[in-house]
């Protein structure tokens, strides 16, 4: 780490572009850890991994910090080339889309520690499948910006889909689980909120996989985002996404 | 010292080792990686940051340590995505130059011993258990309900006696069934870490399982088609498909499973085609629904090859596309149960599919039918590129 005195001395230079990368990458496996924590602390009821998650936020939010001071020392530092700037931009965007993860992980882990307390359901399964859809999600995406893979990052970028379509079908399921049974109406409105963390988390990992396409190529992905053909998976009551 | 030739030995073995080994500079690069490491992790380069391939937190503390001058450090960590696996990491100093006393170390060495098999038989005896006891009960009490009944009132009834006995029967076959479809799966989950290494013609598997699955498809009225590309099959195009990755015994189970279930969920009368080709580059393949199943990591810019099972029964609703491969998820229960399903069936081809890094994407259009693709990556060469398509005509 550079002591304080060199705080406005820094130059634009690989070595601190590599700094800034390997940050980014420690607070990626950060976010992953704390997923799988999450996952794990649902899926086998274990109440002490939610409770060591819940501590553990804290370094993800300090190494947001750390990449900010960092940006910021590069970004006064003089006038960078494009590639240069977008690689602080991006360091940017990615952790803060890494911080909110670590929000959302943090969120379905106090949960857990409610549901670890009921019943176990059946749903609790059909969660932990689609975290973990939401992790593999999330670890391509890093992977992509470990490796300035942008077709691995359009992979990630066209799967999205997949996780809002997993969740609508959850959804659905908890609303009648709910209305069956009016007594699981609490339960129910936690499991909810996993299944719209996880579906969230998913939505930064597609975030990540934009910005690393903008990293590489210099140029935005968003408006181009093929939207799904419902025509060809149509439903007869077509009303897949009431609650979107 | 060695000589040359018993440093290139030395060098030869590590590669060879059957244990993941990575050596990496100061700067957590990758200086080498042996054939174990690239098998695992897919192509690492040198120079490949060590993020871009492991990035657990405890990891990455204790390679900085031994970097920064720390002694051998060991740590226990577990990747949940693609698939479940579980290391152990020893993480040495490496000093070229003996002499030289520096507080950093130059370089560190990782060896991962892979302890995915000891853990994964744990859980799995758990999870069989689990599943095995809460969907065994209802046929059980279904059964000893009945044996009551025979010894009780009908006792002396003949007609009823031969009714019960034929209902106790079909339960006594599906339990029998359950306990195989999850003795299957509890295989295939304990091997998913492993991907297969044969070559396997799918052109072969797909006339296997239309031979082994003509009986059946007679008995519930279907008619069984082969189709190359959509195109009926030429001896050509067959020989030009090529071969993927796997395990013909798996892939076989794969196409039967899916073959059944397009017989029993078909229009009776109706064909069931099994189109097979080469997997294209499409740009506009959003992956919708293809959800269930998980893509590897490589698998966008690798080859593939799809087999594809269309029936043309009455679809599925989309809510339920990607609940499909759940063990034990059932679309209709009662007819699931008539049919003599377990449950399980798709299950058991996801995990399949997963295990050779492959992919299933499945679609449906109410009234006209199912779709259930799967793709397999070649063993041609990699990195030509491709994103999937073939499902989407």
């Amino acid at each position: 780490m550079p002591a304080a005195t060199q705080q406005y001395q820094v130059k634009w230079s690989a070595e601190q572009l590599a700094l800034l990368r390997a940050d980014i990458a420690q607070m990626g496996g950060l976010a992953e850890q704390q997923l799988s924590r999450a996952i794990e602390a649902i899926g086998r009821r274990d109440t002490g991994l939610a409770e060591r998650l819940i501590e553990d936020d804290a370094q993800i939010d300090k190494l947001e910090i750390a990449v900010d001071a960092r940006a910021v020392r590069l970004l006064s530092a003089g006038r960078p080339s494009a590639p240069d700037l977008r690689q602080v931009l991006s360091a940017l965007k990615i952790s803060s889309d890494l911080e909110r993860v670590g929000d959302l992980a943090k969120n379905i882990a106090k949960r857990a520690m409610v549901l670890n307390q009921e019943e176990p359901l059946r749903t609790i399964q059909s969660l932990t499948r689609m975290g973990r859809l939401a992790l593999n999600e999330l670890k391509d995406a890093l992977d992509a910006y470990s490796r300035n893979d942008t077709d691995q990052a359009l992979a990630v970028w066209r799967r999205d889909e997949a996780l809002d379509e997993l969740y609508n079908s959850l959804l659905r399921e908890l609303l009648t689980f709910m209305m069956n049974d009016p007594r699981v109406i609490g339960l129910g409105t936690h499991l909810m909120f996993v299944a719209k963390n996880l579906e969230r988390i998913g939505d930064h990992a597609t975030n990540v996989a934009e910005t690393v396409y903008y990293l590489v190529n210099g140029d935005y992905l968003s408006d181009q985002r093929p939207k799904g053909d419902f025509s060809n998976l149509t439903t007869a009551s077509g009303e897949v996404s009431e609650a979107k | 010292m060695f000589s040359r030739e018993e440093s290139s030995l030395a060098l030869a073995a590590l590669t060879k080792l059957p244990d993941p080994v990575l050596i990496l500079d100061g700067e957590m690069r990758v200086v080498l990686a042996n054939q174990a490491a690239q098998k695992i992790f897919g192509s690492i380069d040198k120079g490949d940051a060590i993020s871009a391939i492991i990035r657990t937190p405890s990891v990455m503390a204790a390679i900085g340590n031994v970097l920064d001058g720390a002694a051998d450090q060991m740590v226990d960590y577990s990747d949940l995505v693609p698939v479940e696996r579980h290391y152990r990491a020893h993480i040495m100093p490496l000093r070229p130059d003996s002499g030289a006393k520096g507080t950093r170390n130059k370089y560190a060495v990782l060896v991962l011993h892979d302890l995915t098999e000891i853990k994964r038989s744990e859980q799995m005896r758990a999870d069989f258990v689990a599943n095995a006891s809460h969907e065994l009960r209802t046929p059980l009490a279904s059964l000893a309900g009945f044996i009551d009944t025979l010894r009780g009132h009908a006792r002396e009834d003949e007609a009823a006696r031969e009714q019960f006995l034929s209902i106790m029967q079909v339960q006594a076959e599906r339990m029998g069934r359950l306990i195989e479809d999850l003795l299957s799966l509890s295989r295939i989950e304990m091997n998913e870490h492993v991907v297969p290494e044969g070559a396997v013609d799918l052109m072969d598997i797909a006339k296997d399982v239309v031979d082994a699955m003509t009986p059946k498809a007679v008995e519930g009225d279907a008619k069984l088609v082969i189709t190359c590309d959509g195109k009926p099959v030429s001896q050509g195009a067959a020989a030009k498909l090529g071969t993927v990755i796997g395990d013909r015994d798996e892939l076989i189970q794969v196409v039967q499973n899916l073959v059944d279930n397009a017989i029993k969920y078909g229009r009776r009368g109706g064909t069931v085609t099994l189109d097979l080709g080469q997997a294209v580059t499409d740009q506009s393949v959003t992956g919708l629904a293809s959800q269930t199943a998980v893509p590897a990591t490589t698998f966008a810019s690798d080859k593939a090859l799809y087999i594809c099972v269309q029936d043309e029964g009455d679809g599925i609703a989309r809510q339920d596309l990607p609940r499909l491969t759940e063990r034990f998820y059932r679309v209709d229960v009662k007819r699931s149960r008539e049919e003599g399903g377990t449950g399980l069936g798709l299950a058991i081809v996801k995990h399949i599919v997963n295990r050779h890094r492959g992919w299933l994407s499945i679609d449906s259009i109410l009234g006209e039918g199912s779709k259930f693709t799967v793709f397999l990556p070649c063993t041609a060469t990699r990195n030509t590129a491709a994103v999937i398509k073939g499902s989407q005509k």
